[in-house]
């Protein structure tokens, strides 16, 4: 179609847009899927939002208080993965026009977050590495990264980078995991989690105390939160003591109880097959137990149990046998809760976790091998989210061709799919966090007056 | 410190109920002999608390060791001496230990967990006391905070096996203060506080000694680099400089008329006297009539330091190596290094054998058998099997 034609056929245009504007597709608007530089360039002059980057990454130094930073932005890293896998590290920006000119022109297939220095990266040669004078990160939010691959040992709906709503149960069980005991056993608030794009979910903690931890008090969030423990060559990676647990452990185990019972065991079929169940039985240490479940089961090929049943039943037996006491093997415990905990403990990846100067990818990229954006997931209702259903690159763009001719709008992320997922960026996350920054500088700027004012002496 | 040449004058310090802090060195006066004699007493004492680390020995079995070795090797004739033997000792190692990284991390490390262990034996009150010492953002739960938070306090005290005290004292503290105990998961916390017990506030305590510590020795090799090492390149340096390699075990070099074995017992002895790494060697020498060069260290060295004689050691090594590789072989290629380790070739160093540490640590590789079965065994099985063929009664003999 040419120019003229669509300009003088608007009429018959306009009726068939709004054919169109229950987002089906036809071929004027049609996207084929796919991940390049031109879809690239479009998302981030149109959709990317850059401003909520920056108001995020300032903290509320936005100069407009007497308290404010100015350097603060300045002194972030960014890295940038471009075409062909080159890779720019310690890219900085003194205000959001930079950032954003810089993210249009160089068109970057993902964009990391670091720490921010305690100088502006781009004169980190001018400084040492040791001594009085050091370029070094001085904060950095606490981050944490669970990635599906890392579950592959128990789940056999898919593998390797594959995900489907079956085993994307792991994820979710993790957030209402971790979320919970970051607010209430750590007392953070400013908490962001992230789909990654293929196969995982990153969680941001921002507060100002959480950006401020050393590499050590990172380790050990980490390792507070660390169960599993292992490699294909280990063979118990759980393991609980005898006596009771820990209250964090005890709490995160009604979690996982409810989802193993209610969901793993049927969605993953954990017993349908003896190669299945023998791994479970694997984890316990006791012959006489193991040799008995499995005479049981063998017998019961020949039965006529449903196999919709099959891995509840099997399940039942196994509890009812370890909770009996009947046998005083030793290690026999936790046995139950170390199978529940294996199968659906969150496995969180420590390195990303434990030092000041890891960057992570940041929210609202896009997935090379997906197309997906990294939208965030509210906590809340995370039992919702389904990763098949994230907005693709090619989606929003031909929702944008949709938008209407002519259109000039600032805001045209607001009429795609991505419009839900900045609102709510916004509003919980976003919003609550600049309020309390501005709270901060506000305050710290008052007691430094004060303080000055009170060792004021003539 | 002063450190003099001869006579001896009594100083007369206020007796100091608590643990030393090592602050600041106190203004004593040091014999030239006491300054390098307690430096060694104390160097043992960190030496076997190293070892017994190394050893994986658990919190309660290294507590007893380090009181053990206080008591064996800090002791003075003296009584108002111990004391100052204890601060005098502290820094003259601090002088040794400061001058690189490797040595200050160790340092740092052993002298660390003495104090730990030496606070974990002192009574409530100088716990206390000590605590008072140290900057500390905590303070005490009140009974209101304590209700609050009961339950998770019980199941935390569950979870060590351990009844919560009806009137038990905890303290609040920011829980980025105690990272140990948070990564441990050995402490209840609540909306970003730590509740601590009593016992584990040794460890906050421990965490701002070491910190102190780390940044006087960072001070102190400036020190030394600067002026001391060259004040008294006549007189202290060489002492320092040689304190920290210097062997303080039992002297092993001597050969000892009641410690000799000869080759016809020698299997009788492997049986009923050999640690498990060398019964192992020696039954895979047996077995395979060859060891790898690991191997032959560390059983090499150990038959020496046993008693066994260079003669009989080359006649055993011959008669087990010829059936693998001919005694022609054996006389070209492997007689030279067991001659080697007796000190009768090259630069002829009497070897001694290798400590537990360095076996611990060592790193066997495929095909290797050297190495501690304790920490090498790759699984419980392995282990078992192996001690099953030495038709040893297992029952409880299992390490952790």
């Amino acid at each position: 179609m040419t120019k003229e034609e669509i300009e003088n056929g608007t009429a018959d245009m306009e009726i068939d847009q709004r054919e169109l504007m229950n987002g089906e597709r036809s071929e004027l608007n049609a996207v084929p899927d796919g991940f390049n530089a031109n879809y690239l360039k479009v998302y981030y002059g149109k959709l990317f939002p850059h401003a909520d980057i920056f108001k995020w990454m300032s903290y509320g130094n936005d100069g407009k208080h007497p308290g404010c930073d100015e350097s603060y932005f300045g002194r972030r890293e960014f890295s940038f993965t471009l075409d062909n896998d080159i890779y720019l590290r310690f890219q900085s920006f003194n205000s959001v026009s930079q950032l954003e000119n810089s993210i249009k022109e160089k068109c970057p297939f993902k964009i990391d977050i670091g720490p921010v220095y305690s100088v502006d990266p781009a004169k980190r040669h001018a400084y040492a590495q040791s001594g009085n004078n050091v370029f070094t990160p001085v904060e950095k939010e606490l981050v944490f990264d669970i990635d599906m691959t890392d579950y592959d040992d128990v789940r056999y709906c898919c593998s390797g980078a594959d995900v489907c709503l079956k085993c994307w149960t792991l994820m979710t069980i993790a957030i209402k995991v971790i979320d919970p005991a970051l607010r209430d056993d750590f007392g953070f608030n400013h908490i962001l989690w992230v789909y990654s794009g293929r196969r995982g979910v990153h969680c941001w903690v921002c507060d100002p105390k959480a950006r401020r931890l050393t590499n050590e008090q990172r380790s050990s969030i980490a390792e507070y939160f660390r169960v599993y423990k292992g490699n294909e060559n280990s063979q118990k990676k759980v393991s609980l003591t005898s006596s009771a647990l820990h209250p964090f452990l005890l709490r995160s185990y009604k979690v996982l109880e409810e989802f193993f019972e209610g969901n793993l065991l049927s969605n993953q079929s954990l017993f349908s097959t003896e190669e299945r169940y023998e791994k479970i039985l694997e984890m316990i240490p006791d012959e006489s137990i193991t040799s008995e479940l499995r005479g049981k089961w063998q017998d019961n090929k020949k039965s006529s149990i449903s196999k919709e049943n099959i891995n509840v039943d099997r399940w039942k037996h196994v509890k009812k046998i370890l909770k009996s006491g009947k046998q005083k093997g030793q290690g026999l415990g936790k046995c139950v809760e170390e199978i529940v905990f294996s199968f659906s403990y969150p496995r969180l990846d420590m390195e990303v976790s434990k030092h000041m100067n890891h960057l992570l990818k940041a929210p609202f990229c896009i997935h090379p091998k997906t197309g997906r954006v990294c939208v965030p997931i509210d906590p809340n209702h995370c039992e919702e989210f389904d990763p098949t259903a994230v907005p693709t690159l090619s989606k929003l763009l031909e929702e944008i061709n949709m938008g209407g001719l002519g259109t000039d709008d600032d805001a045209e992320w607001d009429r795609t799919s991505l419009g839900k997922s900045i609102r709510f960026f916004r509003s919980s996350f976003l919003q609550p966090l600049l309020k309390s920054c501005k709270e901060e500088i506000e305050n710290s700027y008052n007691a430094k007056l004060q303080h000055s004012k009170t060792s004021l002496t003539w | 410190m002063e450190i003099i040449r001869s006579q001896r004058k009594p100083v007369h310090i206020d007796v100091v109920p608590t643990l030393p802090l090592y602050r600041s060195a106190p203004p004593l006066e040091v014999r030239l002999e006491d300054f390098e004699l307690y430096a060694m007493d104390r160097l043992r004492v960190l030496k076997g608390i190293a070892d017994g680390l190394s050893r994986g020995k658990k919190s309660e079995e290294m507590k007893n060791l380090a009181d053990h070795l206080w008591k064996a090797n800090m002791r003075h004739l003296d009584a108002s001496e111990v004391v100052n033997k204890d601060i005098i000792s502290h820094f003259v190692l601090r002088l040794v230990y400061c001058r690189t990284e490797d040595l200050r991390k160790w340092f740092l490390s052993m002298e660390t967990n003495l104090f730990r262990y030496r606070l974990l034996f002192e009574k409530a009150e100088v716990q206390r006391a000590l605590m008072a010492e140290f900057d500390l953002p905590y303070r005490a739960a009140s009974n209101a905070e304590l209700e609050s938070v009961k339950e998770g306090l019980k199941q935390v005290a569950q979870s060590f096996g351990q009844p919560l005290a009806a009137d038990a004292i905890f303290y609040k503290v920011p829980f980025e203060e105690v990272p140990e105990l948070v990564a441990g998961r050995r402490v209840f916390i609540h909306k970003g506080y730590a509740y601590i017990a009593m016992n584990q506030v040794v460890s906050l305590v421990s965490t701002q000694f070491r910190s102190h510590l780390s940044k006087a020795l960072i001070l102190t090799n400036r020190k030394w680099t600067s002026t001391i090492r060259e004040q008294e390149k006549d007189r202290l340096t060489p002492i320092v400089e040689a304190l920290c390699s210097s062997y303080l075990g039992p002297d092993y070099s001597q050969p000892r008329e009641f410690a000799e074995i000869s080759i016809k017992d020698i299997d009788q002895i492997a049986k009923s006297s050999f640690p498990l790494c060398m019964r192992h060697l020696f039954e895979k020498l047996r077995e395979d009539h060859h060891l790898k060069h690991g191997g032959r260290m560390q059983l090499g060295l150990f038959l020496k330091g046993v008693g066994l004689k260079l003669e009989d050691a080359l006649a055993f090594w011959k008669a087990e190596f010829s059936q693998r590789v001919g005694s022609e072989r054996f006389d070209k290629e492997y007689a030279y290094s067991i001659r080697h380790n007796y000190g009768r070739e090259g630069k002829r160093t009497d070897y001694t054998p290798y400590s537990c540490q360095k076996i611990i640590t060592s790193a066997p590789g495929v095909g290797d058998h050297h190495g501690c079965p304790y920490r090498h065994f790759r699984t419980n099985l392995q282990y078992k099997e192996f001690l099953g063929a030495l038709a040893t009664n297992i029952d409880g003999v299992l390490p952790s």
